[in-house]
């Protein structure tokens, strides 16, 4: 398969296996600047392992994984870190703001790890708030606000360091249709304004209804749509 | 409320103690190991009293020194015996020629048949000594034929060094050597003259409170492993309908079996630990296991506090907690902390112990209970402040580094669970630097100077009774590692014949020797000195004035024939001044070269050498013993030291010492334990933190800070309430109050340090936790 | 649903008679609705017309039931065309699809490829839902909603259906 011009991340043949278990077998994937894929395919198909490949949180047995140019599979952990850090954004389903901090610390969080200073990491964030609506949140803990609330800061905190893909690990998992469908909107079109990039791990067809196109992982396989038709 | 109902809920928790798989086993393993270390340390501190005393019975049942004046005629039951203590190395021997007189003689205690001469008997302990590769030196000072062993009943402990030896016409040396005739072993007095000195009591009281504080602290702990997983299964049983009192009563059982397990562990610990004991020396003393027999009563004391604790500690734990059907709410904005009632407990503490101010010197005594009350309300003080004190800090801590902020947002949120961790380690802490203090401050009491010189001699040793003395200096001279021998013989003459009012002292020593105590222009042999610059001079010059006649008594000298003999002042007395010994002691009287003596006061004098060693010849103090065993094997060679410790003194430091290591390791332990268990709860939220990017280093700082405030803080506290103490006991002891830094930044140090291997222990795991594989939900 | 591509289909094993086509259909796909010989004669009739089939023999004693009907070359790149054209989403589609399914594993094709295709137009649809709905007003909202939700279940079942495409090729070709 060949790769159209302008293509933000893209990889091919990858390959994965836990164990005797294989979860990628030969995956490729593309994504533009600004476009919003979705990766869908049923459970245990190898569409997280896709997306951890992706993300460069592990590294596949095999195949490459190109992000603007360079490649992720050679980097070292700390390189692909700070590429964490700097170029991608992360909402995960749940687990993952920290119950210690307030909201905005939360939201604040990536810009700090960059090395920013508080006050100013703070100001960011609260206006990510804003935009999300959850700027009311501010001083509570997460253990208080509510899984869509959570969910949206979640989302702020992905976007605060205007990262250039935003990887979504099904979102809206523990959402109920109203809220999911609410941090979608709010995700997608804040992705779009800053022209990030989104990969969007999903099973439900209507999370999906939100990105550009599609790509189906079966068997560790994908399957690119647009392209078949 | 049924006692049905009590029991069925109980034993239901006894049963979620161990069910749960896997992971339930090894959490009621955690608790029931904790319990059980904690257990040991109890059952060996009840133990340690019992095992004192049989040491002592023994002492006194062997003890072959009658003290009475009265002497004994020999008889068919009679036995003399000669002390041959000696030492090799840095172990004392203890050592007895036998000698029986008839057939009815006693047996000394372990012994079965007696050694004849030229045989002996020897504690095991010895005879391994003796069979080892480099005892060689030990070999030839005990020539004699090993024929049995020595039994437990005569020895004091499983590692002592003793032999009793079989001699010939041993009744000779009675006067000469340390010995008597006997007809039975044991002396029921023995001991008893020796009271405790009120601060050396004192000492013994605080170090077991500073020890055991610390393991009641633990074991607290230990039975709150596990904690969170266990409110989860009980908000479980809330949903199926436990009404929330028998939930209490269920996480009680838990609590209750964990800790019985935990006994009963510890009762196998502190057997199997008691056969091992047979094979250690702790600060030169040994045991026999049967020696660590808890008192029954301390024991049953034991067995039943421990679980009663436990069940306490944990239903203390559960009274902020409520637990709903659907989850544990902690209260959710816990009552601030009250100061209050947190400062009754030290100044309580302060209250129990001011009384006894000033009571340590010779006549006073401490009520071993308030001593004991007010050390434990002070360190328990600890236990009660710490967590205001971690609260009230940390909740004014600002802005800092991420891995910083982190820390600080976790212990603002659970204060609390942080400062039970480090209460142990603060208590511990707290109890150890008021210890050293004390000790360093009555250091000086019972240390005694020494005055002997050691730069001038290394060793003395006393030439026997009527043995040459010329021809015994030869044999010392001829020693390997003696350098130089300085042969003093002293005879003490009186005014006259009879009872006399003033005695002088003669000194009789060659040229080189006199001049180790006194400063000589010249010296020839037949030159007498009168001394002058001694404390005695008055005297010497009354009695040393030329043509005066002394008076030598025969008493004592078995080789005088019971004779007076006479001596008069030469003419030619010269002049010399005085100069202290190399025991630091200044001569007065006459010093008399060996010409100027006359052959009959020969028999009248008892001569001591002082042997210079070459510190290059490392053995060089057993070629000396064995010398001296060899011209007689009942002489006893003194090694000189700089300074002379009391004994009891050390052994409570020592002691200290071991007890705090043995604590601070448990404690760490433990901080291991529950810091693991925080991090496996935290498995996903680390893996996530690692996946937009955090650096493994901020994650393990901030492991670190998260530790270590509250640490700091708890070292701070632990070192304010342990200079109070300490300065609070010295005070009891009567001896100035002076805080030693060194010994105060060691004990924090360590307690510092116990906190860096906990982290550092705990990176690993952190750093494998904090792979992105912990996102996999599939 | 065409009855002409199922009967073009069903051909593509082998030559049939009409009467063997009306049996196989109303077998296969005609749980509820049987076919009139009338429509099956007058199907064969317009195909024969397009070239779609051809005669393949009479048997002897004549009459039009006894007329033998084979696939042409034309017939099969028709029969092709039609399973790879997706539906239009619409509610009530599943037995078109389900014919599709089921013939393409009759004709050994790739089942998963219909399933993916469709998948992939359906998510077209919903995305010009999703996207009016964000534009539109309340009633916008909730009338895409409700066609949103149809689309879902419809993808649901596709979604089902891919996950049990083997136990349905041993069920349908046994």
């Amino acid at each position: 398969m060949t790769f159209p011009a302008g293509s933000l991340l893209t990889a091919r043949d990858l390959r994965k296996a836990y164990g005797p278990t294989t979860a990628l077998d030969g995956a490729e994937f593309s994504i533009h600047p600004g476009e919003v894929v979705a990766v869908m395919g049923p459970s245990g198909s190898g569409k997280s392992t896709l997306l951890h490949c992706l993300a460069g949180i592990i590294t596949p047995d095999s195949g490459s994984i190109t992000y603007d140019g360079r490649e992720v599979t050679s980097m070292s952990d700390a390189a692909r870190s700070a590429l964490r850090r700097s170029e991608f954004g992360f909402v995960f389903q749940f687990g993952q703001l920290v119950p210690e901090l307030t909201c905005v610390e939360n939201v604040a969080l990536p810009l700090r790890l960059s090395g920013s200073s508080r006050k100013e990491a703070e100001r960011t964030a609260l206006a990510w708030m804003e935009r999300l609506e959850v700027d009311e949140l501010r001083g509570k803990r997460p253990g208080e606000v509510s899984g869509g609330q959570g969910q949206r800061v979640a989302v702020a905190r992905a976007l605060v360091t205007n990262p250039r893909v935003v990887f979504a690990d099904e979102p809206t998992g523990a959402l109920d249709s109203l809220n999911g469908e609410r941090v979608m909107e709010l995700l997608t079109d804040a992705a779009r304004s800053a022209n990030a990039a989104v990969v969007l791990v999903t099973h439900e067809a209507r999370v999906a209804a939100y990105s550009d196109r599609e790509i189906v992982v079966r068997d560790g396989k994908s399957r690119d749509m647009e392209r078949v038709v | 409320m049924s006692a049905r109902q009590w029991r069925r809920d109980l034993a239901m928790g006894t049963r979620f103690a161990f069910a749960g798989g896997r992971e339930g086993w090894i959490r009621a393993l955690l608790t029931a190991v904790g319990v059980g270390l904690g257990v040991v340390l109890l059952l060996l501190t009840t133990a340690i009293p019992n095992a004192l005393a049989e040491r002592h019975r023994r002492e006194q049942a062997r003890s072959d020194h009658t003290f009475s004046q009265q002497k004994i005629p020999k008889a068919d039951d009679t036995l003399i015996v000669l002390d041959a203590d000696t030492a090799f190395r840095d172990r004392d021997i203890r050592g007895r020629l036998l000698e029986a007189e008839g057939p009815k003689a006693p047996l000394p205690p372990g012994v079965s048949a007696f050694p004849g001469p030229g045989e002996m008997v020897v504690s095991p302990a010895l005879k391994e000594l003796l069979a080892s590769d480099d005892s060689r030196l030990l070999r030839e000072r005990l020539p004699y034929r090993v024929t049995g062993t020595v039994g437990e009943q005569g020895l004091v402990g499983s590692q002592e060094l003793a032999y009793f030896a079989g001699g010939k016409g041993l009744a000779d040396r009675l006067d000469s050597a340390s010995g008597a005739r006997i007809d039975s072993f044991g002396n029921p007095d023995l001991g008893r003259s020796d009271p405790w000195d009120p601060v050396l009591l004192l000492l013994v009281l605080v170090v077991f409170v500073v020890l055991l504080m610390p393991v009641a602290v633990f074991i607290a702990a230990a039975v709150r492993f596990g904690g969170e997983r266990r409110d989860r299964r009980l908000a479980a049983l809330r949903l199926v309908g436990s009404d929330s009192r028998m939930t209490r009563r269920i996480a009680a059982g838990e609590a209750l079996a964990g800790s019985v397990l935990g006994l009963v562990l510890g009762t196998g610990f502190f057997l199997l630990g008691r056969q091992l004991a047979a094979s250690f020396e702790v600060f030169r003393v040994s045991v026999f296991p049967s020696y660590l027999n808890p008192s029954p009563l301390l024991a049953a004391l034991v067995a039943v506090a421990v679980p009663t604790a436990a069940v306490l500690v944990t239903l203390l734990a559960l009274r902020g907690v409520v637990i709903e059907p659907l989850g544990v709410v902690r209260t959710a904005k816990p009552a601030r902390r009250r100061l209050w009632w947190r400062l009754l407990l030290p100044l309580g503490g302060l209250a129990l112990l001011f009384p006894m101010v000033g009571q340590g010197n010779d006549d006073g005594t401490f009520n071993q209970y308030l001593v004991v009350g007010g050390v434990m309300l002070l360190l328990v003080g600890v236990t009660a402040l710490l967590p205001w004190v971690v609260e009230a800090v940390v909740s004014r801590l600002g802005s800092g580094g991420i891995a910083w902020q982190l820390a600080v947002r976790r212990l603002q949120l659970s204060s609390g669970a942080a400062a039970r961790m480090v209460n142990g380690i603060a208590v511990a802490v707290a109890g150890a630097i008021a210890l050293q203090m004390l000790f360093a401050g009555v250091e000086d009491d019972y240390t005694a100077a020494s005055p002997y010189d050691v730069s001038r001699a290394q060793m003395s040793v006393d030439v026997a009774d009527g043995a040459d003395t010329a021809s015994t200096v030869a044999e010392y001279r001829d020693t390997e590692g003696v350098r130089e021998a300085t042969a003093l013989s002293d005879v003490h003459l009186g005014d006259r014949r009879g009872e006399a009012d003033t005695y002088v002292q003669i000194t009789v020593a060659d040229c080189a020797s006199l001049g180790e105590v006194a400063t000589l222009r010249s010296c020839r042999d037949g030159d007498v000195f009168a001394v002058r610059g001694s404390q005695y001079e008055s005297e010497t010059a009354h009695l040393a004035k030329p043509g005066t006649t002394l008076w030598a008594d025969p008493d004592g000298h078995p080789g005088s024939g019971g004779r007076w003999v006479s001596w008069t002042v030469p003419q030619d007395v010269r002049q010399a001044r005085s100069r202290e010994d190399p025991t630091g002691y200044e001569r007065g009287g006459l010093l008399i070269t060996p010409g100027a003596l006359p052959e009959k006061l020969g028999a009248f004098t008892a001569t001591r050498l002082f042997l210079s060693l070459d510190p290059s010849v490392p053995d060089a103090h057993e070629y000396v013993r064995n010398t001296a065993a060899r011209l007689d094997p009942t002489s006893q060679p003194m090694t000189w030291q700089v300074s002379e410790r009391n004994d009891r003194y050390d052994t409570i430091r020592t002691g200290l010492s071991v007890g705090a290591a043995c604590v601070l390791a448990l404690i760490g332990a433990s901080l291991l334990v529950s810091q693991l268990e925080q991090l496996r709860e935290r498995r996903k939220l680390l893996s996530s933190l690692v996946a937009f990017g955090t650096r493994r280093r901020t994650l393990s700082l901030s492991v670190l800070w998260q530790t270590a405030i509250p640490i700091g803080l708890g070292l701070l506290l632990a070192a304010a309430v342990g200079m109070t103490l300490g300065a609070v006991l010295l005070r009891m002891a009567n001896t100035s109050v002076r805080v030693v830094w060194p010994s105060v930044l060691s004990m924090t140090g360590i307690g510092a340090g116990v906190v860096l291997a906990v982290t550092l222990l705990s990176l690993p795991p952190l750093l494998k936790m904090a792979r992105p594989d912990g996102l996999r939900t599939e | 649903m065409s009855i002409g591509h199922t009967l073009l289909g069903l051909l593509e094993s082998g030559p049939r008679h009409g009467y063997d086509l009306k049996r196989a259909f109303d077998e296969k796909f005609g749980h509820d609705r049987p076919l009139h010989y009338g429509q099956v004669y007058s199907t064969m009739s317009r195909l024969l017309k397009h070239g779609l089939v051809e005669v393949d023999g009479i048997e002897a004693g004549g009459g039009p039931e006894r007329k033998r009907y084979a696939i042409t070359e034309a017939g099969i790149t028709d029969v092709e065309r039609w399973l790879a054209t997706p539906e239009k989403p619409e509610p009530y589609l599943q037995s078109t699809l389900y014919t599709k399914v089921v013939l393409a594993l009759l004709t050994h094709r790739d089942a998963a490829d219909i399933l993916d295709t469709q998948r992939s137009e359906h998510l077209r649809s919903m995305r010009i839902l999703t996207d009016r709905k964000r534009k539109g007003d309340l009633a916008d909202q909730l009338v895409c909603d409700h066609a949103l939700f149809h689309l879902e279940a419809d993808l649901r079942w596709l979604e089902l259906t891919a996950a049990r495409l083997d136990k349905l090729r041993e069920a349908v070709t046994r």
